[in-house]
């Protein structure tokens, strides 16, 4: 090859056998035996490369918040955790509801370059939960936006989610509903149960989310559309998903990291970086959405990445902000929580954490298997490595994660967006 | 007990009896004939024992009184925790009951009674605290045992026996309502 | 004992030591000169978010008559109603040098985090939080049963309370639930299903619908102030049927046993969960509530401030 292809000495796709990747011209030009590939040398002995992750769901919080993040801040720490595009979720301010704000969450991320950022086009004008936004415009804009979302806020007009799921259908888009009957839960602080009644905070029930994403798949099955679940967090949400794929029903679904890990005893801490929405749920949660996951009826991770200043934090829990960093610890929790328990392997990893994403957002040029000819959107781990998590030398901006002092499994080492290095030896390449 | 240490360079604290229960007993009839004596008769006193042992030397005292005189003597308890001027070089103590006689303080004349005499600054505090009670006509100070080292202007009218110490020394009063046996013994100080 | 955050952190013995702490000091009360020097020096803050003037009084009472330096920090007269943080307000009494902060606020666990966060050095007492817990409330609740009912020692093994009312919403259950749990006595949440928590069923207590069928068989009533505007969110239908149905008037009070008395944390409504014939009955204890929350408030300052102190340990 030439002298500007790039070859990953000695790494094991998907932890199979060694390869060597030679990469140029933006794709994967070759994999051929282990040490017989020729250009610039990056040692991937011990290693595991994977299909670069794709995020369905982050929060980037520019424009208007750029206190918390900022699409450059959140493109590194989206690098460093393995990922080679992210949606940006559209509750920013102004709300990502028109062509022009769309647009300069596009602009941005093209102009940092680290990943792809994909913006998500809100469903409502505001999401106010009463107009429908110019999804049209946001489609044909320079953004191309598939995936739209009044995330933060659920859909919770039936007329107006049954209009958007039909809407949508005119240029392939997807509704990704933040499913919350808001009646059920004014003011609520943690998951309804036994533990929110002893700490008197208002209960956040299961039911709220499951009544929506039933009431939702009935609908997307109606009108014949796609619906996609966000940040699924109960076992009954679970079934009714199942229910709905096993009927055909055009319905996809993603579970965060924190809700395959984290329950909401923490929560008895009063500690405001446990306080998230949907809520920390109950064990049995946990095993359900693990289980999930692992058979496919959970799509995808999505980190649901949500930054916030300190002071957001800082705080008594009623008056603190909802959410939690996830882009620089989303692949060692899924090492933790699928690998480490055998629930998934490295190719079934690969699939929920970059395949199904990138379908599910059209994500163009990610989520495909590592083969020749296809984009080299790489991302090479250690699966042996393990870190301690601190969140004071994170890239993002904020610092509100749950995981802080944590030794997690998994580290990522070197990341190629398009055939370009974006992480090198763990650290940004630029 | 210390003598968890057995190393010789810890050989268990120096320890010895200085008053056993007879020598209590007398100490305690010696008391209440003096106070009798002072007083001139029982009418009118109260005698107001220290917690925790000082509230069992008062009745015993009373007792003896009783014997000497037939009059029926009024005995309370005075705690005088809230009223210490150290409270902040420990933690928190639990508070002993006080009870104060029906009667009120008013115009009697009130024994304090404590096991034993030392910096004063327990008497001072039964003294804040007796002031907030009430006015007696006299208040006058009984102790078992009195070993010196006084850090305020206090003296005992009536003491049971004088312990010449030494700083480091620490006096153990045992009373059977308490603890095993009636004792007074000087412990440590060897070093 | 650091801080008083809940009812739950109290085990027998710590909570015996507070009742029988505040019986001593509840003799104070009797006499002419009623101070004691014990805390002077000591600072205690009233951080009170949430206007409740007869529990700040009682703190009040409380500090002044063990001689500590009282501040009131109300958040109607301060810097609060302009948006000041919780942290802000903290960092401020910890600069002022407060040895003590009791706080009333209306999110539950703030007092939690005031002890916890770092933001101060000081003995956080909880004065009612949310719709959590009440500490003091319940204490003083045990001190009036143990009074009545015990012979004022000990804790209260075999006693049954009935706690009746909007327990969904209420610190004061929470906390007597706890407290009572922790005495050996044994409660018995009585409520419309919609005023009781979610997993009400979990608690350390037993729960009925029927306060008829419970009155008969417990030492002690404990009535709880419902609200009327919990009405407007559908939890009852009106007045007239929560009060029919869960009220405590003369006819119902005749179903409980001869001994047993009547508990109210006040502010009653009289003609909504407590008719006013009750409510002024020589059964009701209200009165004796009120002066036994001082001595348990004098109590808990005592032994949380009567001793060496973080700072003093420090100095050591």
């Amino acid at each position: 090859m030439t002298s500007e292809s790039t070859v990953i000495r000695g790494v094991c796709p998907y932890g199979e056998e060694p390869v060597d990747f030679v990469i140029a011209g933006g794709v994967i030009a070759e994999i051929v035996k282990a040490g017989t590939g020729a250009g610039r040398v990056i040692d991937g002995s011990d290693l595991i490369a994977l299909p670069g992750f794709v995020d369905v769901h982050t929060h980037l919080r520019e424009p208007g918040h750029e206190d918390a993040e900022t699409v450059e801040t959140g493109s590194r720490a989206a690098a460093l955790g393995g990922f080679t595009a992210v949606f940006a979720m559209a509750n920013t301010s102004p709300v990502a509801d028109t062509a022009g704000v769309v647009e300069q969450v596009w602009h941005l991320g093209q102009e940092t370059g680290l990943v792809d950022v994909i913006p998500v086009g809100a469903v409502t004008v505001g999401l106010g939960g009463e107009h429908l936004a110019e999804l049209g415009a946001m489609a044909t804009s320079v953004a191309q936006v598939r995936m739209f979302s009044d995330d933060g806020k659920c859909v919770h007009d039936a007329a107006i989610m049954r209009r958007a799921l039909e809407y949508v259908k005119a240029f392939d888009g997807v509704i990704a509903q933040h499913a919350q009957e808001p009646r059920l839960t004014v003011d609520a602080q943690m998951n309804e149960g036994a533990l929110s009644g002893q700490l008197g905070l208002t209960g956040w029930p299961s039911v709220a989310e499951e009544s929506i994403v039933a009431r939702d798949v009935l609908l997307a099955e109606h009108v014949n559309s796609r619906l996609h679940v966000c940040h699924v967090s109960t076992a009954g949400s679970v079934d009714v998903i199942r229910w709905a794929k096993s009927r055909g029903i055009k319905v996809t679904a993603e579970v965060t990291p924190h809700h395959l890990l984290l329950t909401e005893d923490l929560v008895a801490s009063y500690d405001p970086v446990y306080k998230v929405n949907p809520p920390l749920r109950t064990r049995a949660d946990i095993a359900a959405l693990r289980a999930a996951l692992a058979d496919g009826t959970i799509d995808a991770i999505a980190t649901d990445h949500a930054p916030h200043p300190h002071e957001d934090k800082d705080c008594e829990w009623a008056a603190a902000a909802f959410g939690m960093l996830g882009l620089q610890t989303s692949f060692s929790i899924a090492v933790l929580t699928m690998i480490d328990s055998g629930l998934l392997d490295w190719r079934a990893l690969a699939d929920r954490m970059s395949v199904r994403p990138a379908r599910i957002g059209h994500a163009v040029g990610h989520g495909h298997d590592l083969v020749v000819g296809v984009p080299a959107n790489i991302c090479v781990v250690d699966p042996a490595a393990s870190w301690v998590v601190e969140p004071l030398t994170f890239v993002s901006k904020s610092r509100n994660s749950p995981y802080s002092g944590m030794t997690l499994p998994g580290k990522v080492v070197h990341v190629f967006k398009a055939g370009k290095a974006t992480v090198v030896d763990g650290g940004l390449a630029w | 007990m210390d003598s968890a240490f057995t190393d010789s360079a810890f050989s268990g604290p120096a320890r010895s009896v200085v008053l056993d229960a007879g020598d209590i007993g007398r100490a305690i009839r010696r008391i209440a004939h003096e106070i009798v004596e002072r007083n001139k008769g029982a009418a009118d006193l109260i005698l107001l024992g220290i917690p925790t042992r000082g509230v069992f030397l008062a009745s015993r005292i009373a007792a003896s009184i009783e014997q000497i005189d037939g009059e029926v003597v009024a005995v309370g308890a005075l705690d005088v925790t809230l009223y210490r001027d150290d409270l902040r070089l420990r933690p928190t103590r639990a508070l002993e009951p006080s009870a104060i006689p029906d009667s009120g303080v008013d115009d009697k004349v009130v024994v304090l009674i404590d096991d034993v005499l030392f910096s004063g600054r327990t008497i001072r505090a039964a003294l804040d605290a007796l002031n907030d009670i009430g006015r007696p006509r006299a208040v006058q100070l009984a102790a078992l045992v009195d070993r010196g080292h006084r850090e305020l202007p206090i003296r005992a009218d009536f003491v049971g026996k004088n312990l010449p110490t030494a700083l480091a020394e620490q006096v153990r009063v045992r009373l059977i309502e308490f603890d095993d046996r009636d004792e007074v013994s000087i412990e440590g100080g060897s070093n | 004992m650091r801080h008083l955050l809940s009812a739950g952190d109290l085990d027998v013995d710590s909570a015996c030591l507070i009742l029988d702490t505040a019986a001593q000091l509840a003799s104070v009360t009797d006499r002419s000169v009623k101070k004691l020097p014990t805390l002077r020096g000591r600072t205690v803050v009233n951080l009170f978010f949430e206007d409740s003037t007869r529990t700040r009084i009682s703190f009040e009472i409380a500090a002044k008559r063990l001689s500590a330096d009282v501040i009131n920090f109300v958040a109607k007269s301060s810097s609060v109603s302009k948006g000041e943080s919780l942290k802000d307000t903290a960092l401020t009494l910890e600069a002022m040098g407060a040895d003590a902060v009791v706080i009333r606020h209306s999110s539950s666990g703030a007092p939690h985090r005031l002890a916890t966060a770092g933001w101060i050095q000081g003995s956080v007492v909880n004065a009612g939080d949310g719709t959590h817990e009440h500490p003091t409330q319940a204490l003083l609740d045990a001190f009036t049963l143990r009074h009545h009912l015990r012979d004022g020692t000990g804790d209260l093994a075999g006693l049954r309370v009935a706690i009746v009312g909007d327990i969904l919403h209420s610190r004061v259950a929470r906390s007597n639930v706890l407290l009572l749990r922790t005495l050996g006595a044994h409660a018995t949440v009585v409520a419309p299903p919609t005023l009781l928590p979610y997993g009400v069923n979990e608690w350390p207590c037993s729960v009925s619908y029927d306060l008829d069928e419970v009155l008969p068989n417990v030492d002690a009533v404990m009535m709880l102030r419902v609200q009327t505007e919990r009405m407007q969110a559908a939890y009852f239908p009106s007045v007239n049927e929560y009060s029919r149905r869960y009220g405590l008037d003369i006819r119902r009070m005749g179903l409980l046993p001869p001994h047993a008395i009547i508990l109210h944390p006040g502010p009653m409504n009289r003609g909504m969960e407590i008719s006013a014939d009750v409510a002024d009955s020589t059964r009701a204890v209200m009165a004796e509530q009120v002066a036994n929350g001082v001595s348990i408030r004098m109590a808990v300052l005592y032994l949380l401030l009567g001793g060496m102190s973080e700072d003093d340990r420090k100095g050591l």
